[in-house]
C-alpha cells in the first residue's frame, strides 16, 4: 500500500513540472512534458531573438536606416509591451494591424524595402532565413512577463474582432470545415499532434501568450501569419494572403480573449 | 555569417552545468534545393570547450549533428565567475568564440 501512494505522488509531481511549461498539452500522466520542459529550457528561438534585435538597430534597406523610429503603438521605438497590446487600430494606416503587419508597414516606410518581396521572403526555409521572424520573435519578446491587453475601444477593433469570431465559427471550403472544426472540443487530434480546444479560455490563452515559436519540425521560428497560413492550407481553403485582413481578424478575435494571460514568448513547438 | 551562440553555465554544487546552443546550417551534402542542385556540405567540426583557458572538451563533429545543434557537458571544479568559452570551427573555415562566466547555483 504504501508503494502505491508513493506512486501517486510521483506521478503527481511529473504533473505539476509538466504545467509549468505548456500548461494547455500537458494532459494528466503526459508523459512528453518532461521533454517540453527540457527543450524550453534550451529554446533555440532565443538565436532568432538575437538576431532580431541585431536587425532592428541596424541601419538596412534601401534607405538605409533601422526600425528606432517605428511605432508599434506605444511611441516610436517603444517595443516594451507594444506587443501584449496587439492588433490595434493604427492611425496613420487606418486599419487594425498586428505586430507582423505593422512590423512590414515600418520597413516599407523607414526603411524602403517593396512589400512585395517582404511578403515573398517573410517566411524562411532551410535555405534562407527570414529576418522577419526573427525581428516578430526580438519585438515580442520585449513584452515577455507581462499580460495580455488587446483594445477593443476603437470601432475597428471591434469589427476586427467580431469579423475574427465569424471566421473562427464558420465553415468553408471543399471540406467544410473551419477553425471550430478541430479546436472547439477537447483531446481532438491531428494524428498525434493535440490540438488546443480554443473555445476553453485557458488552453487559448496558453496558445496566443507563446506564438511566435520554434518549431522542431520546421527548424525554424515561426510566427501567428505562418500558424494560420497552415491551418488555412490543411483545411484545404485557397491560401490565406500574408497580412490579410483575414489572418489580422482572426489573430484579433483570438488574442482578446487571450487578455489577463502572461506573455512568454518564443515558445517551443513540435 | 557565423551567428551568436546561446550559453549558459550554472552552478550546481562543484559542477557547472554548461548548455549551448549553436545556429548552424549543418548540411549534410545528400539534400537537394529546388532546382535538384546538391547543397554543398557545411558543418561544424570541431567543437572546443574552454574553462578558464584550460580545454575540457575538444570534439569533432561529422554531418551526422542537427541543425542548429545543442551540447550539454558538467564541468567539474568550477566556481562562481569561472570564464566557459566555446568555439566552434565548421568545414568552410567560419569561426565563432562565445564566452560567458558561470553563474551562482540559483
Amino acid at each position: 500500500m504504501p508503494r502505491k501512494v508513493g506512486g501517486i505522488a510521483a506521478f503527481a509531481l511529473v504533473c505539476l513540472v509538466a504545467g509549468g511549461v505548456t500548461p494547455a498539452l500537458a494532459q494528466s500522466g503526459d508523459p512528453l512534458g518532461v521533454g517540453r520542459k527540457m527543450l524550453a529550457e534550451d529554446n533555440p528561438g532565443e538565436l532568432w531573438v538575437e538576431r532580431g534585435k541585431t536587425l532592428f538597430y541596424q541601419k538596412r534597406g534601401p534607405k538605409n536606416a533601422s526600425l528606432e523610429r517605428c511605432d508599434f503603438g506605444m511611441g516610436p521605438g517603444q517595443l516594451a509591451g507594444a506587443y501584449a497590446a496587439l492588433p490595434r487600430y493604427f492611425q496613420d494606416t487606418d486599419a487594425v494591424q498586428d505586430l507582423e503587419s505593422r512590423l512590414v508597414t515600418c520597413m516599407v516606410a523607414l526603411q524602403g524595402y517593396k512589400r512585395g518581396d517582404l511578403a515573398k521572403t517573410a517566411m524562411g526555409n532551410l535555405d534562407r532565413m527570414s529576418d522577419v521572424e526573427a525581428l516578430v520573435a526580438f519585438i515580442a519578446s520585449r513584452s515577455n512577463g507581462m499580460k495580455m491587453n488587446v483594445p477593443l475601444s476603437h470601432q475597428k477593433e471591434y469589427d476586427a474582432y467580431k469579423a475574427g469570431e465569424y471566421i473562427f465559427y464558420r465553415r468553408n471550403g471543399p471540406t467544410d470545415f473551419g477553425c471550430i472544426t478541430c479546436h472547439g472540443e477537447n483531446g481532438k487530434r491531428i494524428r498525434l499532434q493535440d490540438l488546443p480546444n480554443m473555445t476553453d479560455r485557458k488552453q487559448l490563452q496558453d496558445v496566443v501568450t507563446s506564438w511566435p515559436a520554434y518549431l522542431g519540425t520546421q527548424s525554424n521560428l515561426r510566427t501567428m501569419q505562418w500558424r494560420l497560413k497552415i491551418c488555412y492550407w490543411q483545411m484545404r481553403l485557397p491560401d490565406l494572403a500574408y497580412l490579410s485582413d483575414i489572418s489580422v481578424a482572426i489573430t484579433s478575435y483570438l488574442n482578446y480573449q487571450g487578455n489577463g494571460a502572461v506573455i512568454g514568448v518564443p515558445g517551443v513547438k513540435r | 555569417m557565423a551567428e551568436p551562440m546561446k550559453i549558459r553555465a550554472t552552478l550546481q554544487g562543484d559542477v557547472a552545468d554548461v548548455r549551448i546552443l549553436m545556429l548552424h546550417p549543418m548540411e549534410t551534402g545528400q539534400r537537394k534545393d529546388s532546382k535538384g542542385q546538391i547543397i554543398p556540405m557545411h558543418f561544424i567540426q570541431s567543437v572546443v570547450v574552454t574553462h578558464n583557458g584550460k580545454t575540457v572538451l575538444d570534439t569533432q563533429w561529422s554531418q551526422a549533428v542537427s541543425r542548429n545543434p545543442f551540447l550539454g557537458l558538467r564541468v567539474k571544479g568550477a566556481k562562481a565567475g569561472d570564464r566557459i568559452s566555446v568555439t566552434w570551427t565548421d568545414n568552410k573555415g567560419d569561426k565563432r568564440t562565445d564566452e560567458v562566466a558561470v553563474a551562482a547555483a540559483s
